[in-house]
């Protein structure tokens, strides 16, 4: 089981059960944590999931679509990723990310 | 044109793909797009026309379609515009909406703050103000030109807002705004010529870079677009090089007028035609930031953006030439049964709301998406607040414009509580 921590722009923090196959956006959604819109529904088409992953485990690197939309936000950081495109796996280490102040 | 004016929808189950006309503006006019749209998402996903007044065009109708192009920067280029007419040599504005990589992306970061969400809440209290202005004056009882009344009227003043622009002055914008779009081209011989246009434009950016200056070292809070430019080292000298500052003067004004303004009205038209979407957003007001998705979805007040093909390329089963037009209909892709539930009900609450096309997809996605959000949502919530009966009281007049969804004349009646 992997423990998915989501740290709010306040720092406010709330740990979560992950569900292998599901992407880090749909656990926020799934258990109501603020700070992520994903008005695209995840296809990395609308870059509102932008978080920062703090601690984690191997992840597969961004795909060219997914750096395309990182590529547009102001607040890009070494860290950056959309929470669509990470999906929680069989055996995968906890993770925690932080949310940034707004989504856009 | 000396065509008549097609007022009822023509039937298009009779006419060969190769007569359908995509090109005419009249299609949103006169409200018998669907049938057309339909047709091409069924028959012809990814369509050629070999003639138009802007020349020839692919068509691409298809949700899937639509956003595998827009994810295909390399491919499908966004340069040199995003409407069906090339621009003139002499006139080219350096905006990012009309770049490629890597340059889109260094210029979009440089503005984006200007609309971020930060600078939203900001904004939020004075554009409540204007609208509760807007809305209290509105006569009762009586019908009126909600166009001209609401949706123009607040669009203008929000703008002058957000520009911190000379309040007596404010019509310019506006105006201007309505010009640079209203090319022959796309609004079926009833536009202006490119060089009224250009001229247009000039004086915009004349007017421009004289608040720019004005304002300038003045030591004012930066809280409105010009000071905000400013203020940030990487657009701090943006006013030396004009046409990169009028590029974006221009986007932050047509990106901020005709979208929102058409979504005002079509609004009131969604919740006439579908009375219990009234009854739901008034029994719980809670709704309302998923009803403003879903107008803006129904809306589609840019029904298009063109792509340019960088090379020969097979899409779809479809040979696309290099530098062939490749319209991407947003219109059509919102109303795509294969992605949207129920595409034709307006339906405040549907699950997904906010996963429509009007505001384009990958990249490009609608810099203002929040900030149009945000005032639709306010004058919702003012409207409903204060509004008892909001009435469609005569036939709406539409948009004559292959690039804008929209009214020009929107008859209604309002009761107060």
């Amino acid at each position: 089981m992997t423990v998915v921590t989501f740290v709010q722009h306040d720092g406010s923090e709330r740990m979560v059960d992950g569900d292998v196959g599901l992407s880090l956006m749909e656990t926020a959604l799934k258990h109501d944590v603020p700070g992520i819109d994903a008005d695209c529904g995840g296809g990395a088409i609308c870059g509102t999931c932008h978080c920062f992953v703090e601690v984690s485990g191997d992840l597969p690197a961004p795909d060219s679509q997914e750096t395309a939309m990182l590529g547009l936000r102001p607040d890009r950081a070494e860290n950056s990723r959309l929470a669509c495109q990470i999906v929680l796996a069989e055996g995968m280490a906890d993770i925690k990310v932080r949310l940034p102040e707004f989504q856009m | 044109m000396d065509a008549p004016a097609v007022k009822a929808a023509p039937d298009y189950s009779a006419l060969p793909l190769s007569e359908l006309d995509i090109s005419d503006p009249r299609m949103f006019q006169f409200d018998y797009w669907h049938g057309l749209f339909a047709r091409l998402r069924e028959e012809s996903p990814v369509h050629f026309q070999s003639d138009s007044p802007a020349g020839p065009f692919w068509s691409v109708s298809r949700y899937e379609d639509i956003v595998a192009i827009e994810c295909d920067t390399e491919t499908f280029s966004s340069e040199p515009a995003i409407s069906i007419i090339d621009p003139e040599p002499d006139m080219i504005l350096k905006m990012f909406i009309a770049m490629d990589p890597p340059q889109h992306d260094d210029q979009r970061r440089a503005v984006h703050h200007v609309v971020a969400p930060r600078n939203l809440k900001e904004f939020e209290a004075l554009i409540r103000r204007r609208t509760v202005e807007v809305l209290d004056a509105l006569p009762e009882n009586e019908p009126f030109d909600w166009v001209t009344l609401v949706s123009r009227d607040l669009t203008t003043k929000m703008l002058a807002t957000l520009f911190d622009y000379p309040w007596d002055e404010r019509n310019n914008l506006t105006e201007w705004s309505d010009m640079f779009t209203n090319d022959e081209r796309i609004t079926a011989g009833e536009g202006l010529k490119r060089e009224v246009i250009i001229e247009h434009i000039t004086a915009c950016l004349q007017r421009f870079t004289e608040l720019w200056h004005e304002r300038k070292g003045d030591g004012g809070e930066a809280f409105d677009l010009i000071r905000m430019l400013q203020a940030d080292p990487n657009t701090a000298n943006m006013v030396d090089d004009p046409l990169t500052y009028m590029g974006n003067i221009m986007l932050l004004i047509v990106g901020g007028n005709d979208t929102t303004r058409n979504s005002m009205s079509g609004g009131v038209v969604f919740l006439n035609q579908f009375p219990q979407e009234m009854e739901k957003v008034r029994a719980n007001p809670d709704l309302i930031p998923s009803m403003v998705s879903e107008i803006i979805r129904y809306q589609t007040p840019l029904p298009h953006m063109r792509r340019t093909a960088t090379r020969d390329t097979e899409f779809r089963g479809q040979r696309i030439r290099q530098n062939d037009k490749v319209l991407l209909w947003y219109v059509s892709g919102n109303y795509d049964a294969a992605a949207i539930e129920r595409p034709n009900d307006f339906w405040i609450d549907r699950p997904n709301v906010r996963g429509h096309l009007s505001f384009g997809a990958g990249i490009h996605r609608c810099m203002g998406n929040r900030l149009a959000e945000m005032q639709l949502r306010i004058l919702w919530e003012e409207a409903l607040r204060r509004f008892k009966t909001i009435e469609l009281a005569g036939e709406a007049e539409r948009t004559c414009n292959l690039f804008i969804r929209g009214f020009t004349r929107l008859p209604v009646r309002v009761t107060r509580f």
